[in-house]
């Protein structure tokens, strides 16, 4: 009995690289994205993400939408940031029309968009070091946001998907006494951050996992196309907010927090401080909020159509560009609304900062990239 | 009046057998409520109650997931291999449940009216056998991984071995400075030598000193207590499960009794851990000083039991503490972390310890004291002035691979010679040849 | 300070000590009942006599989750010339298991016949049992809270802007 063996020589090793699929169903990829690894050990040879298994049709959908319910539909595609979204799409569908929205609404906007913001970050402030092994922060960041989403909850009456935005404004007044209530919600989360803070920021074994893992170059971030704080903390200092203020931003001094090292310590330090500035942002919004009298919606007809043409609305998203391109040939749906979501353009760096790593570091630098996968596959 | 190890190997066989069932009925007690108390302690921890559902505060949680764990499916994957998939989580509990053996509750005691030491049993190498059984317990992972047939577990299994097979060298270590002190490996002598503090002289000061090797040994024990959370797999070094990389790493694929088995495993593994480390270094059975002070009967009878299970209690509380703060190491982390920290760090402990024996000798001449006193000057002086290595220039990339010889890395030689991989061998020698 | 290795750890471990004799915020949910906002989304209540099945909420609803039947009836006005046209409602359902909880029906609702509640207890084991008829939407009216006051600075709302002109006619 002869046993005769062929195998491959060359720079594949024996053939027999391990191929492990991370995902779709995987506890780290928060969603049903998957990564197509080919391991040599646990070092990671070559990654491809695999998109798509949410693909909703957001896109087409929008096309046999009145623009009301398109903003149910541009809640979910990134539901951690469904105020933010909702807001884009009813800025480009404003800018169509001509509308211009009371001041009050304005400042309103600006308030939840910065709440959101803060909800959206307490998220992943929560999950990233979950993933990384952590199993008490995310606790924490839970409590928070519990107690932001109560303020949001009793504005708007949803959680999640708020549908708080119309065009031309808001859905309705706050109740009386909100604001207060939200400022002290702010106030309230102000003081028990730095407990999250203390607790990981700093945290010995946190830092081995981080720092100089997955570090992704002001370069590479721009080629990808990858805004947000991800961006930021490779250095990219490009905030809408400040670069091309909408809303009331441009009335405020929006500090952009900034990280050159580019690695996913920096990515998490971005977050958290910038948890800091937008709870600031939003108590100076409120306060301005209490100062203006007038409506927070313009009366619009029955049916709302947007004029023949085209525009861009784009948005500083808590996760990075989020942009809306509407074309209307002036019916009451748009022709095209075409989406450009912050996650998407993220993921796509995975394939190259992936190669070389620990299976360990894998989950250290997908927990980092901050993606929404509803947000990725639309 | 304590137990020595001459007074071990007399007992009747039914309180032999009544040792063994009450040292079984211990370890899945202590389990359940380990759980139970993990899982409260964490919550506390993460703003929230815990479990509350069960029984008073919720104490019946463990037992009714327990049952729970019983009546669900029992998944065979197909890739599987049959039996070693069995036995893997047997080996497991058995090698767990069997190093429970040597650990000392007590004194004598009277059971029925048999004088007996409160300890299922001694041997002249007793912590040795604790060793020994974390060691085979290993091969319960690690066949569950192999035997699985999947990716996650056959990770998680391999980091397993790698890592157990390194933490028990940096326990081992630790572990010998106590024998060095105790000048046995018998755990209930070893106690018996933690019973009474010794004097001390400093500065003109007379004072006593107490008797816990924690106290006298402490860098032994911060080692000890680092490899004991590795040794348990127990987050931060948690590696081989790791839920949030591998899934569940080694016990990915397995469901019903036989998780809940590994589930046991574990547990009972910290609850040994946490009671060698009362016995090594905690005194043992022994009540802490301020107790001692209420009268002999508090190191008497059936009250050690007591003290010696609020020492473990205290040390499973460290183990909850730390997984509910602490993320997980990285793989190659916690091992250079295991080889150079640990195990230098415990080499250096030993032979400083050693060292201070010897001095201490008093039938030591005085030009042998100069001498070891003289090479330990020497040996300090030349690991502080050893010429540090000038890191090499770092050359850049291109430069790199011209100095490469022909044919090196990334272009193997044609002729290379690959050995044949065990597997596929395997898979061709079971075959019958083709006629 | 910072530079001492395990400063950050003992950081981490001195929070959850902390925190572990500190009360816990859990709400217990079964025993101790939410307390929602008066604006809180939890289900859509139907108040069946204003309902004149114009069909604007089923035709606005984004994923069409909403079922209208009804027949016409004549109904005799004494005074008048001719008996009048009525709609009556048949069927109204909605599927909650499609609703996406957007609250667009309700807004669109030109004769005030639905409303939000913010009532949350209605899960069901089989997913085709969450198409509710009218009854039972009916049922939740008695759970529908009176709408907050609006902020000062604002416009007021609906409600009392209406108590404000009745208060000035009278």
């Amino acid at each position: 009995m002869t046993a005769e063996v062929t195998v491959a020589t060359g720079t594949g090793g024996l053939g027999t690289d391990m191929v492990l699929n991370i995902g779709p169903q995987h506890p780290s990829t928060h969603g049903v994205l998957r990564l197509r690894l080919k391991l040599d050990g646990e070092r990671v040879i070559s990654a491809e993400p695999i998109i798509g298994y949410m693909h909703r049709g957001a896109e087409k959908l929008f096309e046999v939408r009145d623009y009301r319910q398109i903003l149910v539909l541009t809640n979910r595609h990134d539901w951690l940031s469904a105020f933010s979204n909702e807001l884009g799409a009813a800025l480009a569908v404003e800018r169509l029309m001509g509308i211009e929205v009371p001041e009050r609404a304005v400042w309103l906007r600006t308030a939840l968009a910065e709440l959101n913001r803060v909800l959206n970050h307490l998220m992943f402030l929560g999950s990233y070091p979950l993933e990384i092994g952590a199993i008490t922060p995310v606790f924490y960041a839970f409590r928070e946001r519990e107690t932001l989403q109560a303020v949001m909850e009793e504005i708007s009456g949803g959680r999640m998907h708020y549908m708080f935005n119309r065009v031309g404004g808001l859905k309705e007044e706050a109740p009386a006494g909100w604001t207060s209530r939200a400022r002290d919600a702010i106030g309230l989360v102000e003081k028990r951050l730095p407990d999250l803070d203390r607790l990981i920021r700093r945290n010995d074994i946190f830092m081995a996992r981080t720092v100089g893992v997955g570090v992704l170059t002001a370069a590479q971030a721009a080629a990808y196309g990858a805004s947000g704080p991800v961006a930021r903390a490779s250095g990219l200092d490009f905030d809408l907010r400040r670069d091309e203020p909408y809303l009331a931003y441009g009335s405020l001094k929006v500090p952009v927090v900034v990280r050159t090292a580019g690695d996913c310590h920096s990515r998490f330090e971005v977050l958290l401080d910038q948890v800091y500035v937008s709870l600031e942002l939003a108590r100076q919004c409120l306060d301005r909020v209490d100062q203006i009298k007038g409506p927070v919606n313009v009366r619009l007809p029955k049916v709302v159509k947007a004029p023949e043409g085209h525009t861009y609305a784009w948005t500083e998203n808590p996760l990075g560009i989020n942009g809306y391109y509407l074309v209307s040939r002036g019916e009451k749906t748009p022709w095209r609304l075409k989406l450009r979501t912050a996650s998407f353009a993220n993921v796509q760096a995975l394939s190259t900062l992936l190669p070389g790593c620990l299976v360990p570091d894998l989950i250290a630098i997908l927990g980092s990239m901050f993606f929404v996968v509803g947000d990725v596959d639309k | 009046m304590n137990p020595t190890l001459a007074d071990f190997g007399h007992d009747n066989g039914w309180i032999v057998a009544l040792k063994v069932v009450g040292v079984f009925v211990f370890l899945v007690v202590m389990t359940l409520f380990t759980i139970w108390y993990e899982r409260k302690v964490v919550a506390r921890m993460q703003v929230r109650p815990g479990p509350n559902r069960h029984g008073p505060f919720g104490l019946l949680q463990s037992l009714a997931d327990g049952l729970k764990l019983a009546f669900k499916e029992d998944i065979m994957p197909l890739k599987a291999d049959r039996v070693v998939f069995f036995l893997a989580p047997v080996i497991s509990t058995v090698c767990a449940f069997t190093a429970f053996a040597i650990i000392p509750f007590g004194p004598f005691v009277s059971i029925f009216g048999q004088k007996t030491p409160l300890q299922l049993t001694d041997i002249p190498v007793a912590v040795l056998l604790v060793l020994a059984c974390s060691g085979l317990g290993i091969y319960g992972i690690v066949l569950s991984g192999w035997a699985s047939g999947s990716t996650y577990p056959l990770l998680g299994g391999l980091r397993s071995s790698a890592q157990m097979i390194s933490y028990e060298v940096a326990m081992g270590l630790s572990i010998v400075a106590v024998f060095m002190m105790a000048g046995t490996m018998s755990t209930s002598e070893i106690v018996n030598a933690q019973a009474k503090g010794g004097q001390g002289e400093l500065f003109g000061f007379e004072f006593t000193y107490p008797g816990w090797y924690v106290l006298l040994l402490l860098p032994s024990f911060v080692i000890y207590a680092i490899s004991a959370v590795g040794e348990t797999n127990r987050a931060p070094f948690d590696l081989p499960e790791a839920e949030s990389e591998l899934v569940g790493g080694f016990h990915t694929e397995y469901s019903s009794l036989k998780f809940a088995l590994f589930f046991l495993a574990e547990y009972i593994n910290m609850v040994t851990v946490s009671a060698l480390a009362t016995t090594l270094f905690l005194g043992g059975w022994r009540a802490p000083w301020p107790i001692t002070q209420l009268g002999p009967w508090v190191n008497q009878g059936w009250w050690p039991l007591l003290w010696f299970t609020i020492k473990l209690l205290i040390l499973l509380f460290v183990f909850v503490w730390l997984r509910g703060t602490l993320p997980r190491l990285r793989y190659d982390q916690f091992m250079r972390f295991g080889w150079k920290v640990l195990i230098p760090a415990s080499l250096i402990w030993i032979l400083a310890l050693a060292g201070f024996k010897t001095m201490n000798n008093e039938n030591l001449p005085g030009w042998q004291r100069g001498l070891w006193i003289g090479g330990f000057a020497v040996i300090l002086l030349a690991i502080l002035l050893w010429p540090r290595k000038r890191p090499a220039p770092k050359l850049p990339l291109e430069e790199e691979v011209a100095q490469r010889p022909e044919g090196s890395f990334p272009l193997p030689p044609i002729d290379l010679q690959v050995p044949v991989s065990p597997r596929a061998k395997r898979i061709t020698a079971d075959r019958e040849p083709v006629q | 300070m910072s530079g001492v290795p395990g400063y950050g750890l003992g950081k981490g471990l001195a929070i959850t000590l902390k925190t572990l004799v500190s009360r816990s915020t859990t709400q217990q949910y079964p025993d101790v009942a939410p307390e929602l906002p008066p604006r809180s989304r939890g289900v859509i209540a139907l108040r069946e006599e204003n309902c004149t099945v114009c069909m604007l909420c089923a035709r606005e609803c984004p994923d069409w989750c909403i079922y209208i039947d009804s027949h016409k009836e004549e109904v005799v006005v004494p005074g008048a010339a001719r008996p009048r046209q009525r709609n009556v409602l048949d069927r109204f359902d909605i599927d909650f298991s499609l609703c996406m909880y957007c609250g667009i029906c309700i807004e669109a609702c030109p004769f005030d016949a639905l409303f939000w509640s913010p009532e949350f207890e209605y899960a069901e084991y089989d997913i085709r049992n969450l198409l509710h008829d009218k009854d039972r939407l009916n049922e939740w009216m008695a759970t529908v809270p009176a709408p907050p006051a609006h902020d000062p600075q604002g416009e007021p709302s609906k409600e009392e802007a209406n108590a404000l002109k009745k208060a000035g006619a009278a």
